[in-house]
């Protein structure tokens, strides 16, 4: 009988050398493929969708320009307010914004440049048109209305 | 001298910090694109510039949402869903001379020959003529103004891609996505310019007082 029992083993332990080779080919990819959040984004952000989207490629041409209520309404208030870079700012702050972000940008690359508007689905046109018009006296003529992809409601 | 083996390094903790690291990434970044409804600015208009050329009035499409949000179109209540066919309908009409295409040599204005519209004396006369005027109230909700945008912005891609499809047997979405991988492929820029002259994207926009 002893021949027997001795042939009872428990199930071998399964090999874990490769485990970490495999979290590690997912951690490089998710480091290649994805990008640091630059700004916090302190104003609401429910991006409207639409099918007629193009993306864009070179994101160093890209400014973004943020627009919504306020997440914290005790300080900044209601109404739709615009971020530039970290901060709520003012309309008339775009110009000096977008002169800023020209200074980072090689000269022959300027034409190129584009400023996305990430506006909320609920502000109001007016905030927009008010951004477009100081956009339009500094020459800054391309812009984006940033979609999610997707069929409208 | 006894050879003693160097101890193996225990490498059990090993997948437990690559976790960490992995946990982390995935928590920090974003995998957002940047896509969205890419529009052009006029121009600034110096103080002394000329007054604008008048334009027909059939050559006008108007569209105007007001602060409640509703929709005008051609002087009638209309929904969103309409928009799109409206102004195919407008752009694609046709009705008679254009204006002289100069990068094809044109010294006059032809007819529209590759526009399906109705020909209507009422409607547009042709396709670079016919201006879509998207007039907002202050309080209108960006939120309708970018579907009506996306709705126009899909008259012109129907059109493009009739024309597109017609005439080189390939869809104008289809140039444009090969385009965004082969940047200097000539032929295919030269396809897309041609698309584009024969329907020009013309959205003015203003806001009403």
């Amino acid at each position: 009988m002893s021949k027997f029992n001795k042939k009872k083993k428990g199930l071998p332990p399964i090999n874990t050398a490769s485990l970490p080779d495999i979290v590690f080919m997912l951690l490089f990819f998710f480091m290649v493929a994805t990008t640091m959040r630059e700004t916090t984004v302190m104003v609401e952000q429910q991006i409207p969708s639409a099918t007629e989207i193009k993306k864009l490629q070179d994101k160093r041409l890209i400014t973004y320009i943020y627009v919504g209520e306020a997440q914290d309404k005790e300080t900044y208030g209601e109404g739709d307010k615009i971020q530039l870079n970290d901060k709520i700012a003012d309309v008339k702050d775009v110009r000096s914004f977008i002169f800023a972000a020209r200074e980072g940008v090689n000269e022959d690359e300027r034409d190129y440049m584009t400023t996305t508007i990430k506006a909320d689905i609920n502000c109001s046109v007016g905030t927009i048109n008010d951004i477009e018009k100081e956009l339009r006296e500094i020459n800054a003529l391309k812009i984006l209305y940033s979609t999610r992809r997707g069929e409208i409601e | 001298m006894a050879r003693r083996d160097t101890p193996e390094i225990n490498a059990g903790s090993m997948a437990d910090i690559a976790f960490l690291l992995l946990i982390f990434f995935l928590v920090t970044t974003t995998m957002d694109v940047d896509a969205g409804i890419a529009r052009r600015l006029p121009e600034k208009q110096p103080i002394d510039a000329p007054p604008p050329p008048v334009i027909k009035e059939r050559n006008v499409f108007e569209v105007i949402i007001n602060k409640n949000d509703d929709l005008l179109i051609e002087g009638e209540y209309s929904e969103v869903t309409e928009v799109r066919q409206l102004a195919i309908d407008f752009i694609d009409n046709g009705g008679s001379k254009g204006n002289p295409m100069l990068s094809l040599g044109e010294t006059e204005g032809k007819e529209c020959d590759w526009c399906q519209g109705a020909k209507d004396s009422e409607s547009s006369d042709h396709p670079n003529k016919a201006v879509i005027s998207l007039k907002t109230d202050r309080s209108t909700t960006y939120g309708t103004y970018i579907k009506v945008q996306n709705e126009l912005g899909a008259a012109y891609t129907v059109l493009r891609n009739r024309l597109s499809l017609e005439k080189y047997n390939i869809l104008y979405t289809d140039i444009m996505i090969a385009l965004e991988k082969d940047k200097k492929n000539e032929s295919l820029k030269a396809k897309r310019n041609y698309i584009r002259e024969h329907y020009p994207e013309i959205i003015s926009k203003s806001e009403n007082q």
